[in-house]
């Protein structure tokens, strides 16, 4: 038998492995890693909605609560999307487990891919669940679903990317939880989650449409009510601007072999 | 068993040399292993051996000069390179989120194996005695057992070429008997095995070949036959009559404490030397026992007292 010359991997299987493993990695622990997740936001919509319910109207016509549960679920979607990839890389690089991917012949497109699809996947499931619990206490119209769609999948493409970067860029675990608290955290939370940001003063609006999570969040929520701060056309361009971007610089890195060949 | 031309190296080697920042790990190596070949790969630590591992391995980039596994360099041809070669870490790693069946069954995916692949992987874990742990997570087993996994996982993609990294540092008797007759039987298949190991008497019994290492350099390679001829063939040791050897032994000896002295020969003729030394100098001889150099003693002399 010869094992080598004639016998090439066949292009799926490696990535599609890898894939699979990393969906396995999230599934296996998903009391952890979904549904606590739909818990917590399920308890910002009970707690908001009760204290703001009667005090806020951002869109005319759309009651607080239902104006929150988009950006709930962008908001989980994104976070979930970036630990997926961050959490798994700085694991097997502290555990020294990466290797068993370093010794294989997967190219560096092939192990973006894998991570990358994964991270999308645990996302959306995120988000997708959030979505069918918080249909039970909320009436959330669909206007565009398209938009719905685009928008979840460049947004946990974009963390899932985000992810990959940190994960190969931190070496130890505190500083990813440094990335988490000091870059993913106030970029979700001054986004527009929780509120228009028409409602803000004139300056932090204009800070805001530096933020792309701003963007994803804004296209997001037009999907579901056909209104939002910006027209879901920018947003669109603006986020598939910045995920191209990390893209490129995640393709970069691991082209380059950063911090994982030395 | 491989049907590969075997005129073809499983390793070549060429010039290679590594420097993190101002250390030099690796000043130009050249090795070539042939295939089929029981190869160890010896020296003190730090001597450069995982570098040059991790090098072949494609995990760590040489600064200068090429290797290729089975013909394919590690860097312009990595894919089949990499496809050729089964590595087991220096490390215990492992994936806490995985059974033993599990982590294999991946590995051998990642290289692009598939269901036809699931008898092999059940062959390995049989051979290394996996079976009752085949469906326990890689967290729960004990560190003699997460080595045979280890072990497991660069044999599940079926590679020609395996190359395992001290695999018995830190490993009982028992344990390390059972690994050498699997790692025996593999090679007795047709794989090509390079090991780096701390344990000289396995290397002299196990391997045809050696190299030695010092700071970065192969400092002897040869047949293991070879090395035991031309270094320091025998040892003579002499137990003295509360005397001191005479200052013309001096360059002879190994090591000598309490009047218990061993001296390293080139040839048995220099037995006759010694006892003539001896007598000029009037000392008497309790015990002398001849005996013969085995590799520990070709590394000292070459390496030096490490
Ligand atoms: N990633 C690294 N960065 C810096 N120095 C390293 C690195 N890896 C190994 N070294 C150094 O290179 C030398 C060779 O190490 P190594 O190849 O591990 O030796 P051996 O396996 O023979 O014990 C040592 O001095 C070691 O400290
Ligand atoms: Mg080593």
């Amino acid at each position: 038998m010869n094992l080598i010359d004639t016998y090439m991997p066949s292009h799926w299987r490696g990535p599609y492995t890898l894939f699979k493993k990393e969906l396995l990695r999230f599934w296996r622990v998903a009391f952890q890693t979904v549904a606590s997740p739909v818990l917590t936001a399920l308890l910002y919509l009970l707690i908001f909605s009760h204290v703001l319910a009667d005090h806020v109207q951002v869109y005319k016509g759309v009651p607080y609560t239902a104006f929150l549960v988009p950006g709930l679920i962008m908001m989980s979607l994104l976070q979930n999307s970036f630990a997926n990839s961050s959490s798994s890389l700085i694991q097997s690089k502290v555990m020294g487990n990466v290797v068993f991917i370093l010794l294989t012949p997967l190219t560096y497109l092939q192990f973006f891919s894998a991570f990358l699809a994964a991270s999308v996947i645990r996302g959306v499931f995120v988000g997708l669940s959030i979505y069918l619990v918080s249909i039970w206490f909320v009436e959330v119209p669909i206007t565009h679903p398209v938009w719905i769609i685009t928008f979840a999948l460049l947004g946990s493409a974009l963390l899932g990317t985000f992810g990959i970067i940190a994960g190969i860029w931190a070496d130890k675990f505190d500083q990813m939880a440094a990335f988490q608290n000091f870059v993913i955290m106030p970029l979700t939370f001054l986004s527009g989650v929780f509120y228009s940001i028409h409602s803000l003063p004139p300056f932090w609006q204009i800070v805001s449409k530096f933020n792309p999570f701003f963007y994803m969040i804004d296209g997001f929520r037009y999907g579901f009510f056909g209104q939002g701060d910006v027209s879901p056309w920018i947003s669109l361009i603006v986020v598939t601007a910045f995920l191209l971007a990390l893209a490129w610089l995640c393709l970069k890195m691991l082209k380059s072999g950063y911090k994982l060949r030395g | 068993m491989f049907g590969k031309d075997l005129t073809i190296p499983a390793i070549q080697i060429q010039q290679v040399h590594k420097q993190f920042g101002p250390l030099n790990a690796l000043n130009g190596v050249n090795l070539t292993v042939e295939q089929g070949e029981f190869f160890a790969l010896l020296g003190p630590n730090g001597a450069g051996k995982s570098t040059l591992i991790n090098i072949m391995a494609g995990l760590l980039k040489p600064s200068a000069g090429k290797v290729a596994i089975m013909g394919h360099d590690v860097i312009s041809d990595y894919q089949r390179a990499r496809m050729a070669l089964g590595v087991v870490p220096q490390e215990l790693v492992f994936d806490p989120f995985f059974n033993v069946r599990e982590m294999l069954r991946f590995q051998a995916g990642y290289f692009g194996r598939g269901p036809e692949n699931d008898a092999w992987v059940d062959e390995v874990i049989e051979g290394l005695g996996l079976t009752d742990k085949a469906h326990t997570n890689m967290r729960k087993l004990s560190g003699g057992m997460k080595r045979r996994a280890l072990i497991a996982q660069a044999l599940a993609h079926r590679p020609p070429v395996i190359v395992l990294d001290e695999p018995t540092a830190g490993v009982d008797v028992e344990l390390r008997q059972m690994l050498w007759t699997f790692i025996k039987q593999l090679n007795r298949d047709g794989h090509t095995i390079i090991l780096t190991t701390h344990y000289l008497e396995e290397a002299e019994t196990l391997c045809e070949r050696v190299a030695m290492m010092k700071q970065g350099q192969i400092v002897a390679l040869d047949t293991t036959a070879n090395l035991l001829k031309s270094h320091a063939a025998k040892n003579l040791r002499l137990t003295l009559k509360h005397a001191p050897l005479p200052a013309s032994l001096l360059p002879l000896l190994k090591h000598g404490e309490n009047a218990v002295f061993t001296l390293g020969l080139s040839e048995f003729t220099q037995v006759e030397l010694v006892l003539a030394e001896l007598r000029k100098a009037n000392i008497e001889i309790e015990d002398m026992q001849l005996i013969e150099a085995d590799l520990e003693d070709v590394f000292m002399s070459l390496v030096g007292g490490v």
